[in-house]
């Protein structure tokens, strides 16, 4: 397994510097990302030349490509293109918050799901049953932007009839958070719209998975044994069924992992949090490549990481699975 | 009684009846009519037809249905909320427009962009996965870790950043932006389907009768695929409003003076949250069609491919 690792690994680096030229040149072929500065008044061409010098923008698409990975390797990402400023530490920054924001949100969506499939699938066509199955349907048919905009608009209304603000619908914190543990509270005072916004999706589809993934398992031949030969039936359905039907699971939750890390775009944006989404989303509004290709590269390697990480669980978890 | 070792009399051709001289008539059905069956069982994507064909028919007659002009104001109406007295059913934008025509030229742009989306993808798909699977070897091997590269980039992400660098704003550079990451998943679909299609004896017999790899792939096996490409594109619709209405709430779709869905409630918001009906309409409309698309396709999914049913 070790050595399906490693191969894994190398031809994973192919993939990013691949991506990475593929991404790099259609940033920089769509046009002079300086453009904008020639007609902004108090700028002097010196100025301008300087920042063209500095990021080498007159060269051609490779010769940049390499100045660019050049310092993505030795200076970690390097600078931003006007300001000169460090990418790595504003990144970190943004990658925490982030990660905690998705942390919290699938932990208790991975839990309500496994307990929502795991009972449709005990207590199949029953009306709970039927029930989960339309919260999902319309779970994946709702945007993720528009929930959480009718979340504030509720907070809103809630706050105009009454005066009385239940959640607050913008940043991580307070303006004067306090330290400590009064941080904390403040911390999750502010994230109990994004995580719930977050929560409705992922619980949808969870949630169909492990149902499907139980049934599955609850019809198998070794759970009939399992009953035939008297083990009570609590017994039989914890103990056999359920630490099966989980394998399945563990797989869609790790590959969703890596792609919501970069991917709470729109979350981020709507509560405006101070994460990896609104940071892409800044940057591009500014025009400048370097923090989103920055951006594209952390959140590429997220995906590849936890892609393998799914894939190396389903083996640990199912012995069947053989690795080539 | 079916008449077993009994050759049919007449074949009536046009309505494919079969006369046996027994007195029996079977009506022969073709694998369509099998599907079309099974798909009219399925009562929730019926109603989802339904409602789809509504939707699209008032998109389609925008300009004759809708109440008001897209852009016509009632200046003594601003930021008007709904009423019910058939004057501004949705209420009014803060510019006195009438919602509800909003509302009805924005699907008609939604779903214009989502069905280029999905025709451009799913030939797109089809065509990569067919050669893939066809000609296989090194073919196959370029195309498909072409395709993992795609897969690999975060998608959204790539959207944004595509949009800004190619420039954004009228429905069709949105939706060319999107097929161009859409392809990826039918195109894997479809190369899976002609590994295996490519062993079978029929394609062995078009080779032998001396049919081109051409003919071969687009009279022979491509019509064995029909089922998951038609689900497949089905749902790549659904999928393709729900991600311009994210792309264009974000800025970085379809802009002003073109109006999708997202668009709408990206202005609207901007007003603030207490004109809650020029975020809320907009958005359960999003819903209703992402909804009945998805009915449909499970629809399709038990019609078209009954041996993929899923386990429900």
């Amino acid at each position: 397994m070790l050595q399906y690792v490693i191969r894994r690994l190398l031809y994973s680096v192919v993939v990013l510097v691949a991506a990475s030229f593929l991404v790099f040149f259609f940033v920089t072929a769509s046009g002079d990302p300086l453009a904008a500065l020639y007609t902004t008044p108090n700028v002097s061409r010196e100025s301008i030349d300087k920042i063209a010098e500095r990021k080498h923008i007159n060269e051609n698409v490779f010769v940049r490509y390499g100045y660019w990975a050049k310092e993505a390797v030795t200076a970690k990402f390097g600078t931003t293109l006007l300001t000169n400023q460090k990418i790595l530490p504003d990144l970190w920054r943004v990658m925490k918050n982030t990660f905690q924001l998705v942390f919290i949100a699938e932990l208790l969506a991975v839990l309500v799901a496994v307990a929502i499939g795991v009972y449709s699938a005990l207590r199949q066509y029953s009306v709970f049953d039927y029930s989960a199955t339309t919260f999902s349907f319309f779970g994946l048919a709702t945007p993720v932007f528009w929930l959480a905009l009718m979340l504030q608009v509720a907070v809103v209304q809630i706050y105009l009839s009454t005066g009385h603000r239940i959640f607050p619908v913008a940043s991580l914190n307070s303006v004067d958070p306090g330290s400590g543990l009064d941080f904390w509270i403040d911390r999750a005072h502010h994230l109990v719209l994004p995580v719930l916004v977050l929560m409705v999706a992922s619980i949808a589809s969870y949630s169909r998975y492990m149902r499907a993934s139980m049934l599955e398992v609850v019809n198998s031949d070794y759970v009939r044994t399992a009953r035939a030969k008297g083990l009570p039936e609590r017994q039989v359905t914890m103990k056999h069924a359920f630490r099966n039907a989980l394998i399945p699971i563990v797989t869609i939750v790790a590959l969703n992992f890596g792609t919501l890390l970069g991917g709470v775009i729109v979350t981020e944006t709507v509560f405006s949090l101070d994460g990896m989404g609104l940071y892409l989303v800044n940057n591009l509004l500014a025009n400048d490549p370097y923090p989103v290709m920055a951006f594209l590269m952390v959140t590429a390697v997220m995906i590849i990481v936890f892609n393998l990480i799914a894939d190396i669980a389903y083996g640990v978890l199912d012995p069947r699975v053989r690795y080539e | 009684m079916l008449p077993f070792g009994e050759e049919p009399a007449s074949v009536g051709s046009p309505d494919l009846t079969l006369a046996y001289e027994s007195g029996v008539e079977l009506e022969a059905r073709s694998q369509w009519a099998y599907a079309r069956l099974r798909f009219f069982r399925h009562r929730l994507a019926v109603a989802s037809l339904v409602v789809l064909i509504l939707i699209g028919g008032v998109a389609i007659f925008a300009p004759q249905l809708a109440p008001y002009g897209f852009d016509e104001q009632d200046l003594l109406n601003l930021n008007a909320p709904p009423t019910f007295d058939d004057k501004h059913l949705f209420g009014t934008d803060q510019l006195g427009r009438d919602y509800l025509s909003r509302v009805i030229f924005g699907v008609r742009t939604s779903l214009w962009v989502a069905l280029f989306v999905a025709i451009l993808s799913t030939a797109i798909g089809t065509a990569v996965g067919s050669i893939a699977g066809y000609f296989g070897g090194q073919v196959d091997n370029l195309l498909m870790r072409f395709t993992d590269l795609i897969l690999t980039l975060p998608g959204l992400a790539v959207l944004l950043t595509a949009s800004v660098f190619f420039g954004s704003g009228d429905p069709l550079k949105v939706g060319l932006i999107l097929a161009l990451l859409f392809w990826t998943g039918l195109a894997r679909i479809v190369r899976g389907l002609f590994l295996s299609l490519r062993e079978k004896e029929f394609v062995e017999a078009a080779k032998a009768a001396g049919a081109s790899d051409m003919r071969i792939i687009v009279r022979h096996m491509l019509p064995n695929c029909v089922g998951p490409i038609v689900v497949t594109m089905t749902l790549l619709i659904a999928l393709a409003i729900l991600t311009e209405a994210a792309l264009s709430f974000l800025g970085f779709g379809i802009q002003p003076p073109n109006a999708a869905l997202g668009t709408l409630i990206d202005s609207g918001q901007e007003q603030g949250l207490e004109t809650w009906w020029l975020v809320t309409f907009p958005g359960l409309v999003i819903v209703l069609i992402a909804l009945s698309i998805n009915f449909i396709g499970d629809g399709l999914r038990d019609a078209l491919d009954p041996t993929q049913r899923r386990r429900a």
